[in-house]
């Protein structure tokens, strides 16, 4: 091919996320990156149970208290969920790994079997949580 | 890190609102991107209505009837018109398809019983423009090139062709019919904000289409060739490419199978 005359004005960027149609796979490689980095949030609430365990009583029960409280409460069940969503997620990288799941069908639907089983296990997770106090 | 906004000199601003033609009645409205490289403004958005009644059915025909009766200067690359120069990919609708092979109806289908008006088609995505709907082309080519697609042997030429099986051919199937018309590279996030190192899914497929093939001998030097952190390895499996190629091939699934290779050839 001949080289073709480059223009002299620079060129613009075409219009790339602020037009392009969602799908199920594309959301779900999002929310499992944003999850996957929400996760180092969540690392760092385990962490300070641990510490607070080990450090004795007085600050046990500062931490119980916080993790108790609404607030608390709001902060573990969105961690319940963004970790099994992202353990949800890394199955359904490791079917594709394994070379199955591409078909059409089957992509959309271990992508929408991802959201729904993830927000489904939290409420069970909750709600055994709940009655076995 | 990903940049997600578009820079300064990108961004769209409304355009011209065309007129209809005297007469017409089935009307469809359609608003397509517009770049100047000539008049030094920023890129717009100009409205038209297509009359349906004089217009085939496809969305290639609207912008032929659009070019043809109201704008002589909607610029477009097509050819073919029938989905096998690949020449006519561009965005419709928010997914990256062929002009010549989508319905003016059937763009829109995915929006059900909430049919938005107008028609939104644009360039393929995250792609410097030359002019309105023409991408620039010449790193899509060049990473096509890099990896070698043709048959590479070390032994002798035969007399006549080199066989196969039917078994062995049959792997060439879903791969051997790219038209490389670039919809699934420039549908690709990891595209989007890698597309200097990543290959991307065209090129990708057409790596394995040369990696399976029975007859070549290479195939270790082009696994080698694709062993890079980006090259490869920046397919997140977001599949994109999948959903929007027009000839219904699966670069994603051809991603994969160059992926357990790797990882076959090592254990």
């Amino acid at each position: 091919m001949a080289p073709t005359a480059r223009p002299t004005v620079a060129q613009p960027l075409s219009p790339h996320l602020q037009i392009y149609r969602w799908t199920w796979t594309m959301a779900m490689s999002v929310f499992h990156r944003v999850t996957g980095t929400a996760l180092y949030g969540g690392t760092a609430l385990v962490a300070i149970w641990l510490v607070a365990l080990a450090s004795g009583p007085a600050a046990y029960a500062w931490v119980a208290w916080f993790f108790g409280s609404w607030i608390g409460r709001i902060v573990l069940f969105a961690y319940t969920w963004i970790l099994l969503h992202h353990m949800l997620g890394g199955l359904r990288h490791f079917v594709w790994d394994a070379g199955y799941g591409f078909d059409r069908d089957k992509r959309m639907a271990l992508a929408r079997a991802t959201l729904i089983g993830s927000a489904t296990l939290t409420i069970v997770v909750w709600a055994v949580a709940l009655l076995a106090r | 890190m990903a940049e997600f906004s578009l820079p300064k000199n990108s961004q769209i601003t409304e355009g011209k609102s065309w007129p209809a033609t005297t007469g017409a009645k089935n009307l469809k409205e359609f608003r397509v991107y517009r770049w100047n490289p000539d008049d030094g403004k920023n890129p717009r958005i100009d409205t038209y209505q297509v009359d349906r009644d004089d217009c085939g059915p496809m969305v290639l025909d609207a912008l032929l009837w659009i070019k043809n009766k109201v704008d002589s200067t909607l610029v477009f690359r097509r050819s073919c018109r029938e989905g096998i120069c690949g020449s006519c990919a561009m965005n419709i609708e928010g997914q990256n398809a062929l002009a010549c092979t989508m319905g003016i109806d059937e763009c829109q289908e995915h929006a059900k019983g909430r049919k938005t008006a107008a028609v939104k088609i644009y360039p393929l995505p995250h792609m410097p423009v030359l002019k309105d709907l023409v991408p620039d082309l010449t790193n899509f080519y060049a990473q096509h090139a890099s990896v070698e697609p043709w048959l590479k042997t070390d032994t002798l030429a035969p007399e006549k062709e080199w066989p196969q099986t039917p078994e062995d051919r049959a792997k060439l199937d879903g791969l051997y019919e790219c038209i490389l018309c670039a919809c699934c590279t420039t549908s690709c996030p990891s595209y989007w904000w890698n597309g200097e190192k990543f290959l991307g899914p065209a090129a990708l497929l057409q790596a394995y289409r040369w990696l399976i093939d029975s007859r070549d001998e290479n195939t270790g030097d082009r696994l080698d060739a694709l062993h890079d952190p980006f090259k490869l390895y920046r397919c997140h499996t977001i599949m994109n490419c999948a959903n929007t190629c027009p000839k219904s091939l699966n670069p994603a699934k051809a991603i994969a199978e160059i992926k357990k290779m790797m990882v076959e050839r090592t254990v």
